[in-house]
């Protein structure tokens, strides 16, 4: 009985394409669809929403406040901005050490080589997080290996080192796309390296610059624990939201602060489309 | 290619000191893991096997050792299920909103983490009145590990084609025989590459973690993170992180291992 059963099932799923499909997508747009981008606009609609000072609750009347308080208070620009800033200079130091690294993985090692260094630059990626920030807190503490203190250079810099894979493997994947037939033309027309680099290298691997980009700049816009462990007393976007969560209990304001990296990333991603770099993620 | 020698010696040591600079600092971690003095001077003073043993004997660390890996076995479940369905829904058929689909499952890990996380936990509390636990945690972590089960799946059905599942249907097996007994096992390293990369992913996650975990439910990130400015505790939190150091050599090397069985099909 149950054995017909399935056969018919098995039939009928056969010569029904759209409801193949539909099952399929039910469970995966259920949860992503439903359930997380409802999640989102939950929390979107509570930021048009306030708390009562004395009771701490929810007042669920339609305002502008927390987007006020957000334009107008100088605090927020002031670590908006610095937030900003740290996004920029750890995508540029990423850039500039990334570069070199994947160039000189693609161009200049051999098959064998090139499969072990890759490897070499996804192992830390999977050694956890915590560990990484922890161990330059280790070397940045007073009496450490460095022992240069902490603040925002020092988030910089371990923000820096935490994404550098993410910089690096697109940029080695783009770069190995790259025809070596380009390179060898432009020597024959007389190109050096800085012009060949310039004009062939550099406008090719664009893209997957900007992709690795992407990572880098979205991965440092959201962080609030590495500038806990290593920031010293900064404080970037992250930590508004979270302090606004836990101390103070303000959780419209707390979504009002992060729709700013949210606009800031959406922002950046319809910039860089036309590049092309979202194909190189 | 006209590069001169210098410019090639440079390029060469730039990636030299490149990847030494990723990994000086895991290895400082390793070796303060061994280190006697209580507040990681430098250079050390001694070397010796406490820390180690303490960690070993510690419970807050056990417990939040198998915390960790219930989550991680759990997202990384529903993930494969998620994962995969969505990967046969947009590589085996053509239907209205189907780069949406790709840009849904991708969200969750471009928006900034404490978005995701302030959002789920808001919806568990508010919208939805659940308590946070280990459940909410698990929830939380497939959300954003569905990604990678459906790359790979994606990835190994563009790579496959249909033929051997055309041809398993002309000799007669139904759509259950041929998915158990042909597409299945062509899918079986994709989904082992994909489950261990969620696996990794919820592992390591931090951020979704505090927000979507009540007061009694500690992951290790969470363990770690809570203890990190505990002086007393620091040697154990060294050995925890030498310990995860080194271990994440194991799926990179199981990720070697099935990429190279991939290839010799």
């Amino acid at each position: 009985m149950s054995g017909s059963l399935r056969r018919r099932a098995a039939a009928f799923l056969h010569r029904h394409a759209r409801v193949r499909l539909s099952l399929l997508l039910s469970a995966p747009l259920a949860w992503l669809g439903l359930a997380y981008l409802g999640a989102l606009a939950a929390l979107f609609v509570t930021a048009f929403w306030s708390t009562d000072t004395f009771t701490g609750d929810l007042v669920k009347t339609f305002t502008l406040a927390n987007f006020q308080d957000l334009a107008t208070g100088e605090v927020y620009r002031t670590i908006a901005l610095r937030s900003l800033g740290v996004a920029v200079a750890v995508t540029l130091i990423d850039l500039v050490i990334a570069f070199p690294m994947a160039f000189a993985m693609a161009k200049l090692a051999s098959p064998r080589a090139q499969r072990w260094l890759v490897i070499l630059v996804l192992t830390p990626l999977w050694a956890s997080y915590l560990v990484k920030a922890y161990a330059w807190r280790v070397m940045l503490s007073s009496d450490g290996v460095l022992g240069w203190g902490y603040g925002l250079t020092a988030t910089i810099l371990t923000l820096s080192y935490l994404w550098l894979p993410y910089m690096i493997l697109p940029i080695y994947a783009g770069l190995e796309r790259l025809p070596n037939s380009l390179l060898d033309a432009a020597g024959d027309l007389g190109a050096r390296g800085w012009r060949t680099f310039r004009t062939v290298v550099w406008p090719l691997s664009f893209p997957a610059v900007v992709a690795g980009s992407i990572f880098t700049f979205s991965l440092s816009l959201g962080d609030y624990i590495a500038v806990k462990i290593v920031g010293g007393k900064s404080q970037l976007i992250g930590n508004v939201v979270y302090d606004n969560i836990g101390a103070a209990n303000n959780l419209p304001f707390a979504a009002a602060v992060a729709t700013v990296p949210v606009v800031i990333m959406l922002v950046y991603l319809a910039a860089v489309r036309r590049t092309g770099a979202l194909e190189n993620l | 290619m006209n590069l001169s020698r210098t410019a090639r010696a440079l390029l060469r040591i730039a990636l030299a000191l490149g990847l030494g600079v990723i990994y000086v600092p895991l290895a400082v971690v390793l070796l303060n893991s061994f280190n006697s003095d209580r507040t990681f001077g430098w250079p050390p003073s001694g070397l010796t096997f406490q820390w180690w043993r303490s960690a070993w004997n510690s419970t807050g660390v056990r417990d939040a050792l198998w915390t960790s890996i219930q989550a991680g076995l759990g997202a990384t479940a529903i993930a494969l299920l998620l994962g995969t369905m969505a990967a046969f829904a947009v590589q085996r058929y053509r239907f209205f909103g189907r780069d949406t689909v790709s840009l849904l499952i991708v969200l969750p890990i471009a928006l900034p983490g404490i978005v995701t996380g302030i959002a789920l936990s808001n919806t568990f509390h508010t919208v939805l009145g659940v308590p946070l636990g280990l459940l909410t945690v698990i929830v939380g972590h497939a959300t954003f590990c569905v990604v990678t089960v459906y790359n790979n799946v994606l990835a190994r059905l563009r790579r496959m084609g249909r033929g051997l599942e055309e041809a398993s249907a002309d000799l007669g097996a139904d759509t259950f025989t041929t998915f158990r007994l042909v597409t299945f096992p062509m899918l079986r390293s994709a989904l082992l590459a994909g489950g261990l990369l969620a696996f990794a992913l919820s592992f390591d996650e931090i951020i979704v973690t505090t927000f979507t975990s009540g007061a009694g439910v500690r992951t290790l990130p969470i363990w770690i993170f809570e203890n990190l400015f505990r002086p007393n505790q620091a040697p154990v939190v060294n050995v925890v992180a030498a310990a995860l150091i080194v271990f994440s050599v194991v799926p990179i090397y199981l990720a070697q291992r099935l990429s190279g069985e991939a290839q010799t099909h």
